[in-house]
């Protein structure tokens, strides 16, 4: 089964449908790119989600500390500035409903799948490597000026893990995927 | 007559929203408590008289169904309506929480009519004669 389209499919409608729900902002689809599991710079805030099954993956959001401030603002009708423990929670929880919708849909193709608890990072210059080698489906929204980039790789293999490394010290942690 | 409604979810984001809808339903209301898991909302209903429960499925410590479970197990709080808020839209963990008790759900992302909509009876038919 080519999931690809069904995937790129699902992930429009939920960020569209729960960015006009929850937010009242029809957010505008961009390019759909893939790409592998290689090490890759981030600068920003960046969540992750876990899905296990008989699939397993990862789902994850980023965007600028400006687009995450905007979110948060839209999404609780408050003043956000900074990133702050309400940006990142409110990241977290846009995470959480966007690839949640995205799970149900797939649960109809895939069999049952769980969803984890979402992990939110924000810094600059921070890596994060998947080490599986799966390919992630990416799909960039517009608001306005800022870009919000959704990502979902799913495989028949029943271990995912997704590793963060941070320069300098050089360690590493395994999200709970 | 005012109720007091209990909002369990372990995002402070959905909390937040969610006593901002429930004040939007026009309901009458008369105190919304939070707890962040299951078993910090164990302890706010030892505490605290409850009228309705709106609570999370996916949370860590104690889950929503889990909170369910002893919810309805208890004598003192089984008649206290439970509705489920949940990204949860298969029918494993949700058929679940109906077996368990649930008197409904409503799936994220929603609107303060969806929440009106779900509570439209379920207050009315929980209040002592």
């Amino acid at each position: 089964m080519n999931l690809q389209p069904i995937l790129v499919e699902s992930l429009s409608q939920a960020t569209a449908q729960v960015f006009s729900t929850m937010l009242g902002v029809e957010i505008v689809r961009g390019e759909i790119t893939t790409e592998d599991g290689r090490q890759e710079g981030n600068d920003g805030v960046v969540s992750f989600i876990g899905l296990a099954g008989e699939w397993a993956g990862t789902g994850s959001l980023s965007c600028s500390p400006v687009l995450a401030c905007r979110i948060c603002a839209a999404m609780l009708m408050c003043e956000a500035t900074a990133v702050n423990e309400e940006v990142l929670d409110a990241v977290a929880e846009l995470t959480n409903m966007i690839i949640g919708s995205v799970k149900t849909d797939m649960e109809t193709h895939l069999g049952p799948l769980g969803l984890s608890i979402p992990t939110v990072v924000f810094g600059r210059n921070f890596k994060t490597k998947s080490a599986g080698s799966s390919e992630w489906i990416v799909v960039k929204f517009h608001w306005e000026d800022e870009t919000l980039q959704v990502k979902i790789c799913l495989t028949p293999s029943g271990r995912s893990s997704h590793v963060m490394l941070h320069p300098g010290d050089g360690q590493a942690c395994a999200l709970d995927v | 007559m005012e109720s007091d409604v209990l909002v369990v979810d372990d995002s402070a984001a959905i909390r937040k929203i969610l006593q901002r809808v429930l004040r939007q339903t026009g309901m009458a209301i008369r105190t919304i408590h939070e707890a962040g898991d299951g078993q910090e909302a164990l302890e706010v209903m030892n505490a605290h008289k409850v009228d309705l429960v709106l609570t999370d499925i996916n949370m860590p410590k104690m889950d929503g169904l889990q909170f369910l479970a002893s919810v309805k197990a208890s004598a003192q709080w089984r008649q206290v309506p439970v509705v489920m808020i949940t990204t949860e839209g298969g029918e494993t963990k949700v058929g679940e929480a109906v077996k368990l008790g649930a008197a409904g759900y409503v799936r994220k992302p929603f609107t303060a009519d969806q929440i009106k909509e779900k509570l439209a009876g379920i207050l009315e038919s929980a209040r002592p004669l």
